[in-house]
């Protein structure tokens, strides 16, 4: 259990995705905009993460690791993401239209997304095993909600506020990232502290 | 003959993708209803919510299933739009009442003034919310243009300290009244044209010491209305729109000129 709350700590903190791994960058200058839509993205990858890895994990192991053929791991899991993502939109719009009102727009986006693609290898890459594979991915969209919560809230702090023209729009928007950023090293050495490693 | 292990994988994890993708789009496909995808073609886009639903599809999906719901509520189409859902619907075609906004509040930076050297946010609601706002009087415009940042349509700006309604832009959508922390922006029909340019809830001698133009409630308009449609409310005068007839008597003898009348608009007829 400990270690699994290590992992679960470690993916939200010290290993953000965004802000330590710099993963899914994209999305987080460009959904954070708003608050209700930067929380409806990250649900949507938080539920896509788990489900992509849920999938390649058993892929990998199954066909890729029996094979030796390790080395086409990226293309294999990007079809495979791909291909998954397009179902469940399929499938949410026929059963679950109101769920798909809410996430279904940011679905596509999130099939190309190199944080799903990131959670999908670097599971691999630590040799975690099945369930300590979910709960990183969990973990890894959890940290991703945190991210995009915070730098919303960052960002319609910026537009209140009368700042050099030369900063308007964009620039100020990666300085304001990159600082929170910054802030995200404190957590280097938290999860030790927490448990006492 | 190594490669054909890997090759063959990858091409069996494609095809088995692309067949799986297939079906359920095949048995799990949501008819979509052709009246309302027409609709929404028909809409303008602009999701500006003039007609009372969450936006142009969900309008056009209330219309489609329920054919006694008004085809004319889109403002910002007007009586194209509103004749082109007819046709679409095979209902009988009312004209839409082409909608305005307007302002009510004159107080320009000669008329009145501010109260303070207010340093905050720059925006009405802030403002509003820590100070009440920063003019002498409590429902004075305050300035910030929430409402100019809402329109989609440029037909609202801030002149003198004051939001301004260019009437021959604004489709009447109401995203401006919605913002505004004052409540003085008003959707009228497009034909009314006397306008009372005051909110002032002060009494009228208070008033008269810190606006030049506010509404004093004298009671000369509702004396002078023959049609009992301007009444003076909570120290201002208020006009029914639903009896106004537009012949600007309370103008003319408003002593402050706090009614003002727009020029009419030249007649557009609809094709």
């Amino acid at each position: 259990m400990t270690e699994l709350a290590i992992i679960m700590m470690g993916a939200v903190l010290t290993n953000n995705f965004v802000l330590v791994k710099f993963l899914g960058i994209c999305p987080f200058l460009g959904v954070s905009k708003k608050l209700d839509s930067a929380v409806g993205m990250s649900l949507a990858v938080i539920f896509v993460m788990v489900l992509a890895t849920a999938v390649t994990y058993p892929i990998y192991m199954g066909l890729l690791a029996r094979y030796g053929i390790e080395y086409l791991q990226t293309i294999v899991f990007i079809l495979v993401i791909a291909a998954l993502v397009q179902l469940v939109e399929i499938a949410m719009k026929k059963h679950l239209p109101a769920l798909h009102k809410g996430l279904g727009v940011y679905l596509p986006l999130i099939t190309t997304n190199c944080a799903v693609l990131g959670v999908c290898i670097l599971n691999i890459d630590e040799s975690y095993t099945f369930i300590q594979s979910l709960v990183n991915a969990f973990g890894a969209g959890l940290g991703f909600l945190l991210a995009m919560v915070m730098f919303s809230g960052v960002r319609q702090r910026i537009e209140n506020n009368d700042y050099p023209i030369s900063f308007k729009g964009v620039p100020s928007i990666l300085v304001a990232a990159s600082i929170m950023s910054l802030s995200f090293m404190g957590f280097a050495g938290v999860i030790d502290g927490i448990f006492g490693l | 003959m190594q490669f054909v292990i890997p090759v063959g994988i990858v091409v069996g994890i494609g095809l088995l993708s692309g067949v799986i993708l297939t079906v359920a789009a095949k048995f799990m496909a949501v008819a979509v209803d052709e009246t309302a995808a027409r609709i929404t073609e028909a809409l303008p886009g602009a999701n500006c919510g003039a007609c009372g639903y969450a936006g142009c599809a969900d309008y056009a999906g209330v219309l489609a299933a329920d054919h006694s719901v008004a085809a004319n509520l889109c403002t910002p189409g007007g009586n194209a739009v509103a004749l082109a859902i007819s046709e679409i619907l095979g209902v009988e075609f009312e004209g839409a009442q082409a909608k305005v906004a307007i302002v009510k509040c004159s107080g320009t930076r000669e008329k009145t003034s501010y109260s303070m050297d207010y340093q905050g946010y720059k925006n009405c609601t802030a403002n509003k919310l820590f100070y009440r706002g920063r003019g002498t009087c409590e429902k004075a415009c305050l300035g910030f243009g929430d409402c100019v940042k809402v329109c989609d349509y440029g037909a609202i700006y801030i002149e003198n300290g004051i939001a301004v309604v260019d009437r021959k832009k604004c489709v009447g959508c109401g995203a401006c009244a919605k913002v505004c922390p004052n409540l003085l922006i008003e959707i009228v029909p497009d034909n009314m044209r006397v306008v009372v340019g005051c909110s002032s809830i002060d009494k009228g001698s208070v008033t008269k010491d810190i606006c030049s133009i506010g509404c004093i409630a004298c009671k000369l308009c509702e004396k002078s209305c023959k049609f009992d449609a301007i009444h003076v409310e909570n120290n201002h005068a208020i006009i029914d729109y639903t009896k106004c007839t537009n012949c600007t008597l309370c103008a003319k003898v408003c002593p402050t000129k706090v009614i003002h009348v727009h020029p009419k608009k030249p007649k557009v007829k609809a094709q």
